[in-house]
């Protein structure tokens, strides 16, 4: 049974839990996905599924990704990734699909948070910035970035301004609201990273975690 | 994209609200959960703004309290609000009511809407 699965996401509103409360979802489209490769630890030393999710046109499959899609005998698909799972159970054109979540009470799930371009330090760190008046040259720049004659240098990892967001992002421990086998749909508690449309990965959550969560 | 949004709110309407617009003054019967019991509270006051659209439609009602201005949001379609009744319906000319926070006593009324009735299955 694999435990991860590629998705997209919908969007976020909200719906409510068998309690009498209204909670916050994101809406997933999780598969359905095709498996295009099994890795196997005889062949590649290591044993793992490549997914496809999302079909795309023949026009727009590059010839040596057509061929890749082609010896697994399933259409051209637009995300491809590869997760863990037991290459012998598997087999390439097998369909996975959101019933791989049925009795799982916790995801994690995996997308490329939305880019905010090259970001000052108060946006990116938090950082509080200087008084606007009384004389002050600069309100968003940051202070000093060190000490002086020791250690003659920047320390490693200091936070300064640079590129935010647009980064592969996970966001652990999500609960799953509800499945929807029919729609293929997977309603988690909360936000995922990406825009609306971006793709993502849902896997289940290590076991640890869901207990603990349980609890609350 | 929309489209499976709207079909997965559809589920959680609720198709038991009545009619009711802003400046009526309605009682609202909120469920309230003290450790085992569940008991029903009645808020009512006036119907100042309606927002949002669909599962994510709340609804503010304000009302005098000792001498103090309260308001309090509810989703439309909360399960915590068990039921709404209208008790008078008024004729407004805006969606937002806020002109009233800064009002009180008689510069606050509204003048009524009549010919409707006010169990709340009148039109709009």
């Amino acid at each position: 049974m694999l435990t991860s699965l590629l998705g997209k996401k919908i969007g976020m509103t909200q719906v409510t839990d068998g309690q009498g409360r209204v909670v916050p979802v994101t809406v997933l489209q999780a598969g359905p996905c095709e498996v295009l490769q099994v890795k196997t630890s005889q062949r590649d030393g290591y044993e793992a599924v490549q997914l496809g999710f999302d079909e795309k046109k023949a026009k727009n499959t590059t010839r040596p990704l057509e061929g890749h899609f082609a010896a697994a005998g399933v259409a051209p698909k637009r995300f491809v990734r590869e997760v863990p799972g037991d290459g012998a159970e598997h087999e390439p054109s097998e369909a996975v699909t959101v019933e791989i979540f049925n009795d799982v009470h916790f995801v994690d799930v995996i997308g490329t948070s939305k880019g905010k371009g090259f970001a000052g330090v108060m946006k990116r760190w938090g950082f509080a910035g200087h008084k606007a008046t009384h004389g002050a040259s600069g309100k968003r720049v940051l202070g000093s970035i060190g000490m002086s004659a020791w250690p003659s240098r920047v320390l490693r990892g200091k936070k300064m301004p640079g590129q935010m967001g647009n980064r592969r992002v996970m966001v652990k421990g999500l609960e799953v609201i509800k499945v929807d086998r029919e729609r293929n749909l997977l309603l988690v508690k909360g936000a995922v990273p990406g825009h609306n449309g971006s793709y993502v990965q849902i896997k289940r959550s290590v076991e640890r975690r869901k207990a603990r969560n349980k609890r609350h | 994209m929309n489209r499976i949004i709207n079909d997965i709110e559809k589920e959680y309407l609720r198709d038991d609200r009545p009619q009711f617009d802003i400046g009526d003054l309605v009682d609202v019967h909120v469920r309230i959960v003290e450790g085992e019991k569940e008991r029903i509270q009645i808020f009512s006051g006036t119907v100042i703004a309606r927002k949002g659209s669909g599962m994510r439609e709340t609804f503010t009602v304000r009302r005098m309290v000792q001498g103090e201005g309260v308001e309090r949001v509810f989703p439309v379609n909360a399960p915590s609000v068990a039921d709404i009744k209208v008790r008078r319906r008024a004729k407004v000319r805006r969606s937002k009511l806020y002109f009233l926070r800064g009002r009180r006593g008689k510069s606050a009324r509204l003048k009524e809407r009549r010919g409707h009735s006010a169990s709340g299955s009148a039109q709009a």
